[in-house]
């Protein structure tokens, strides 16, 4: 062990945090500025949330290409970590573009709405970054407790205090596992550095069948598993997502998914890499499960919002493949796919609350009847995300789909990518039934409490916009992507 | 086959996205449904001048008639490239031909019509593109961009059981083509893996050293998606519903264009990529054509909705189609792409005439219909041709096709010419039952009884016309055709 006061004058690096730093920094101001504002005025401190959001992001932006290690090697921001913030801070924005109308509509103005996403956001960028299993635990804790309260946010609501509470102990319960993991991986290799544990395994010549080794990974891996919302650790996901305010399911389902996506990568390719067969043969296993449970299940539903839970099951499923390929394209794939998931999930759910009625986000099927022709953009948008969702061309989900599954097609297996497909065919029997409702039915409702924010509209835009050109031009991004392992 | 003509103009872009740019214009006018009407004509029109010109400056031409090549998506390799020889040349006059017809027969489409212009369009895109694809992945692209437009067509502007047709029609199509994208990833890997170059272009990838085994099953995973498509028995069941409950526009569009994508999938993919795997499955395709052309002839003399004992011909029609691809030799290829080709133009008239008797008799059951001949003598004169073409009568369009065909098929094996022939009989039979119940017997109550109006002439003059010089005077058609033909031949590595 080195001395504490050492490590803190030699590797203070303050470049390495300073996306998660300055995001915090503006969390912080804000929720002090929202002390002076009188209650139920929330613009101001949606639009400086925006703005530092932006301002994150071009700091980001500036340290592509430029890795930054810091705080001991617990922390490096390099391009694999800008990748995942851009991801994230994306997921923030659009989420807080289509908050404020609905936070006034549902009759939750509350200004700690925000700050809370933006500490989400440095958790999940904390998570990115992260090179040291402590450093990755902090940032899951930090984002962790934040999507806590945003997920109870509604006080009132029965169904919004079930997904807290149950997302709460649930999520606590996972973190227990995780920290068991991380305690038996230091008993055997002593230490937390992801690079110094890759270091010890290899050095030991049994590592493969050390049953320390192999619980702590797994355990460190259920607690990945539960955040990403992979099955069987699904549990929670349909009733959270269902419970939590709209714009939070939307970002839940997209941003902290991403982070634990990241930080799963990092941990299992670097420090696992030893044990490539055996956790490339436990992911097969765990991504077929979670495509398949997700998808057939969703099936089933009559709730949007419901079902669009369980479609992110299945979409966690279809980005576990690219863990399994365990090479280059895979991996990038991940990348990609996280970032064109972020675009049509969160636009679908932007969607849903435009149309949603005041306490009444959980729209059936039949609510939907004619959505179509009552508001046609709305109608056209979801069309837009929902043939994303199917993974059609010429959206990015087909693209991202495409790149997924050519990098298990790649690393030989062949198996996965058929079922894989084979669940997408599954896939669209949901997503065309909200086509088939949308434009198919004559109209029940007349869709006139509908407002047309215009906030909301813009995030639709900008994830339309997303969808599009992430599956019309992919080239650029994909180039990102593949230059962004690490 | 390489590019030997380079045009200065992007000829190809321009036929492609030319109809996309009309849906973007219907879509922005949507509140003027006469203006949108008149953009899709227009539009429509000029894609046909276009595609007419590049025909007749292109007489005499070998390879490559036109070429375009760009960058696209350079991390995987897939670039932008489109070629046009004979055949897609005849395939995309024959699109550009039909969604004409296709426009003119909804003119009077009522219900929500800029919506419907924008759609038709946009299947004009999908299937101009697939005609056109050199690139896997460009050509996937638009595969499956048809399928979007036809399942709105059919969902929204369909009749009674429009739904759930709708859904089946996605569900297959798009069920058959996720395994030819695995398929196409699966060979670009190989093929990278190889030689280093990671490429979708489909020249490189036919140079793919392939074991018996993994060309055999990426055969299967291409042939999937395009039999589902053509649709050969017993992967047709789609297509009855679809074809029945399809807007008219619809239904011309079903039948006479996509349908021939599948066949062109395999001529242009399919056969080249794997010719040895091919080669082996040439006698399954053969006696699934056969039995699809008995079985689907059975099934149409038994049907009462016109439009369903139509979709059953094509059925039976595209079985000869494939037929003569089995048969595997340049006369027979010939005839399968004519048939193809006078199958689209014959079909089509059938669908817009039978949308212009539901019209006037607000029914298409043979029961509830009868004497049409007697109100309606130049109507039901077309109908009448059309009929004799579908069924395989001398002089008329079908026939050509046929009999090159058949005689390709005795050449290969005695077998399945002598069993085709009997096919052409059966064909009769439900044609003349539709003739005979349709124009002839006593007349039944009509909505209305005035004759051809001036839009409908113009839409059943030019398609009656091509349907007796087609079968007169196929030769120029042929002449497009010879020189792909005895290439595609080849480079399938056949005699």
């Amino acid at each position: 062990m080195e001395n504490l006061a050492q490590i803190a004058m030699e590797s203070v690096n303050f470049q390495a945090i300073m996306p998660s730093l300055v995001l915090c920094c503006f969390g912080m101001v804000l929720l002090l500025v929202s002390v002076f504002l009188e209650r139920g005025r929330t613009a101001p401190i949606c639009w400086l949330s925006i703005i530092g959001l932006v301002v994150t992001g071009i700091i980001s932006i500036n340290g592509w290409n430029d890795p930054q290690a810091g705080f001991a090697g617990g922390v490096v921001l390099d391009n694999f970590a800008t990748f995942f913030n851009l991801t994230c801070l994306i997921a923030a924005g659009l989420t807080i573009l289509m908050s404020d109308s609905y936070l006034h509509r549902e009759g939750y103005p509350v200004a700690e709405y925000y700050p809370l996403i933006l500490f989400t956001t440095a958790g999940a960028m904390w998570m990115a970054s992260g090179t040291d299993l402590m450093t990755i635990f902090l940032g899951l804790e930090v984002l962790s407790v934040s999507l806590y309260v945003l997920a109870g946010f509604f006080r009132g609501q029965l169904r919004s205090n079930e997904a807290g509470l149950k997302y709460f102990f649930l999520g606590a319960f996972s973190t227990g596992f995780m920290l068991y993991g991380v305690a038996l991986l230091y008993g055997v290799t002593g230490t937390t550095k992801v690079a110094g544990i890759a270091e010890a395994i290899r050095l030991m010549p049994d590592a493969s069948s050390n049953p320390m080794i192999i619980a702590g990974a797994i355990l460190l891996s259920i607690g990945f598993l539960f955040k990403i919302g992979a099955a069987p650790f699904h549990m929670w996901t349909p009733d959270v997502y269902q419970g939590a305010p709209t714009p939070i399911t939307a970002f839940m389902s997209a941003g902290p998914k991403a982070a634990a996506f990241a930080a799963f990568m990092r941990v299992t390719y670097i420090s696992l890499d030893s044990l490539q067969v055996d956790m490339s043969a436990m992911f097969w296993v765990l991504a077929v499960l979670t495509m398949t449970i997700g998808n057939f299940v969703a099936i089933a539903q009559k709730d949007v919002k419901r079902m669009l839970a369980f479609s992110s099951i299945s979409h966690a499923g279809y980005a576990l493949v690219g863990m399994v390929a365990w090479n280059e394209v895979g991996f990038s794939g991940i990348l990609f796919y996280m970032l064109v998931y972020t675009f049509m999930n969160i636009g679908a759910f932007a969607v849903l609350v435009l149309i949603g009625k005041q306490g009444e986000d959980n729209l059936t099927l039949d609510g939907m009847a004619g959505l179509g022709y009552k508001r046609p953009f709305l109608g056209v948008a979801m069309a837009i995300f929902l043939f994303s969702l199917m993974g059609l061309p010429p959206t990015a989900g087909f693209t991202g789909k495409f790149f997924i599954f050519a990098g298990a097609l790649k690393a030989g297996y062949v198996w996965l990518a058929i079922l894989g497909v084979l669940n997408s065919a599954v896939s669209l029997y949901y997503y065309l039934r909200v086509m088939v409702y949308m434009y198919f039915r004559d109209p029940v409702e007349d869709f006139s409490w509908v407002k047309m924010e215009m906030a909301t509209i813009v995030s639709i835009l900008i994830a339309i916009a997303g969808v599009l050109y992430l599956g019309v031009l992919p080239g650029p991004v994909m180039e990102l992507a593949k230059l962004s392992i690490f | 086959m390489t590019p030997d003509v380079a045009t200065p103009f992007p000829l190809l872009s321009l036929l492609l996205w030319l109809p996309l740019g009309g849906t973007l214009l219907c879509l922005l006018l949507r509140h003027s449904s006469n203006l949108c009407r008149w953009i899709s004509l227009l539009t429509t029109l000029t894609v046909l001048v276009v595609a007419l010109g590049m025909a007749v400056s292109s007489i005499g031409g070998s390879g490559w008639l036109f070429y375009e090549d760009a960058a696209w998506i350079e991390p995987f390799g897939i670039r932008y490239t489109l070629g046009m020889d004979g055949i897609s040349l005849l395939l995309v006059l024959l699109t550009a031909l039909l969604q004409v017809a296709a426009i003119l027969i909804s003119w009077r489409q009522k219900q929500r019509p800029a919506l419907f212009y924008a759609l038709v369009l946009v299947m004009e895109t999908g299937i101009i593109g697939v005609f056109l694809s050199l690139d896997l992945i460009l050509f996937y692209l638009f595969w499956e961009l048809m399928l979007i437009p036809m399942f709105f067509l059919i969902g929204v502007w369909g009749h009674e059981n429009r739904v759930y047709a709708a859904v089946k029609f996605f569900f297959f199509t798009l069920a058959g083509s996720l395994f030819l994208l695995l398929a196409i990833i699966w060979l670009y890997l190989l093929h990278g893996g190889q030689t280093g170059d990671y490429s979708f272009a489909l020249d490189a990838l036919r140079q793919t050293v392939l074991t018996p085994g993994q060309e055999m099953i990426l055969y299967i995973g291409f042939m999937l998606a395009f039999i589902v498509k053509v649709p050969l028995f017993p992967f047709h069941t789609w297509l009855p519903d679809a074809h029945t409950e399809a807007p008219p526009a619809g239904s011309v569009d079903l039948a006479g264009l996509l349908l021939k994508t599948g066949v062109y999938g395999m001529i242009r993919f399919a056969f080249p990529l794997f010719p040895a795997a091919a080669q082996k499955s040439l006698p399954f395709l053969a006696i699934l054509a056969l039995v699809g052309i008995f079985y689907a002839a059975w099934i149409a003399y038994v049907q009462t909705d016109m439009k369903r004992v139509i979709a059953y011909s094509s059925v039976a029609h595209l079985g000869f189609v494939i037929l003569g691809l089995a048969a595997w030799n340049q006369l027979a290829w010939e005839g399968s792409l004519l048939l193809m080709i006078n199958h689209g133009i014959t079909t089509g008239g059938l669908f817009v005439m039978i949308a212009m008797i539901q019209d006037r008799s607000g029914t298409r059951e043979l029961g509830k219909l009868g004497g049409l001949w007697t109100v309606f003598p130049n109507l039901s004169a077309f109908f009448l041709l059309f009929c004799l073409s579908s069924l395989g009568l001398p002089g008329l369009a079908n026939f050509a096709g046929e009999i090159l065909v058949l005689l390709g098929a005795f050449k290969a094996d005695p077998l399945w010419g002598g069993m085709a022939v009997a096919g052409v009989v059966f064909s009769a039979a439900y044609m003349l039952r539709v003739v005979q119940s349709a124009l002839w017997g006593e007349s039944k109550k009509l909505a209305r009884n005035d004759d051809l109006a001036v839009r409908e002439w113009l839409i059943l003059v030019p398609l009656a016309a091509l349907v007796v010089l087609l079968g007169v005077y196929p030769a120029p058609v042929l002449e497009f055709l010879r020189e792909p033909v005895s290439l595609l031949l080849e480079t399938g590595g056949m005699p």
